[in-house]
């Protein structure tokens, strides 16, 4: 297992580098219109395509991760806070799970 | 000065779901590596390292296998490749007036869920912002793996199963409320969700890697989207 922490050493390199080639190398704003639009909504489909159909397996229960999901979308659209809903949504799949899951 | 306090305790604020779902998720692989053969302290370096989830998943299957360091690097560049895209959009929201140094510290912290709630904030992105979220999430994140690798079950699996959903539920907190005054953006949402639902339901597509298929996405409809609905002067 001597060999584990050269594996780790490896895996923390690559991961560091490829978060902070990009943060160095771009000093400058972007004038491109289209590279511009396109990083604005990265984080949209990022965040949506690693949120859904995801959720509905992260619980115990399909059922309980369905519940997880409309309580999120319904509280974020309502404006509340990042706590508020990532609280509220854990709270559904606890209560529901009590009655779900034995 | 004053200003730099306020962003660390926003971030702070904000960084606290993270935390928490970092923890239920690092549990998991507390309890993977640990029972792969890797010790406490080998487990909890590497989470803390690394600060990655998919990544590290994959880097224990590639240990096990005994596999070569080279063939690790080359899995954890494609898995980890969506972290250089969430780069290159940080770098043109950070705020233009902080030293530089800040970018090297900050590429640590760059996951997936510290970008999408840093990007999305609005105005510039203070480096202070990230710090706080990264004070939330790394104990998180290394806590919960040592605790996992000392005992599998020292949270219960029903507390496990809630806390589960923390992040999806901060991810949607993060990108819906803009989406209600834009009809773009929440199209983008609505299409992205429906892809990502296609590519986990399709079996040829079904088989590529989780971080592939969010690079694959996310160049394709936000790629589309710029296309088709250019942003106008605006952040």
């Amino acid at each position: 297992m001597q060999k584990v922490y050269l594996y780790i050493l490896v895996m923390a390199a690559v991961t560091y580098l490829i978060r902070m080639v990009p943060l160095v190398l771009l000093k400058r704003e972007i004038t491109n219109t289209w590279v511009k639009s396109f990083l604005y909504y990265v984080p949209y489909v990022t965040l949506a395509v690693m949120t859904f159909p995801a959720i509905l397996e992260a619980t115990s229960s399909l059922i309980s991760g369905a519940a997880a999901f409309v309580v999120a979308v319904v509280l974020a659209y309502r404006g509340k806070s990042l706590v508020q809903v990532a609280a509220a949504s854990c709270a559904a799949v606890f209560v529901l799970e009590l009655f779900l899951v034995r | 000065m004053n200003e730099r306090k306020k962003e660390y305790r926003s971030g702070l604020v904000d960084g606290v779901p993270i935390g928490l779902g970092y923890l239920a998720v690092s549990f998991t692989f507390g309890i993977m590596a640990s029972d792969m053969g890797m010790s406490v302290i080998q487990a909890t370096v590497l989470s803390f390292t690394n600060l990655t989830s998919a990544g590290q998943f994959a880097g224990l299957g590639v240990i096990q296998a005994g596999a070569s360091l080279a063939e690790m690097a080359l899995t954890q560049l494609i898995i980890n490749l969506r972290y250089c895209l969430m780069s290159c959009s940080i770098s043109q929201k950070l705020d233009r007036s902080a030293p530089f140094f800040h970018r090297f510290i900050m590429a640590y912290g760059v996951t997936d869920e510290i970008f999408g709630v840093s990007v999305c904030r609005t105005g510039s992105l203070s480096p202070w912002y990230s710090y706080g979220l990264i004070s939330a999430a790394v104990p998180g994140w290394t806590l919960g793996t040592m605790l996992g690798a000392i005992s599998g079950n020292l949270l219960p699996q029903r507390l496990l199963s809630a806390l589960g959903v923390a992040l999806y539920g901060m991810f949607l907190a993060v990108i819906l409320p803009p989406a209600r005054k834009n009809k773009v953006l929440m199209g983008i949402i609505l299409v992205s969700m429906a892809a990502a639902l296609l590519f986990a339901k399709i079996p040829v597509l079904s088989g590529i890697s989780s971080g592939f298929k969010i690079i694959i996405l996310t160049v394709l409809i936000a790629g589309g989207a710029a296309f088709l609905f250019p942003v106008k002067e605006e952040n």
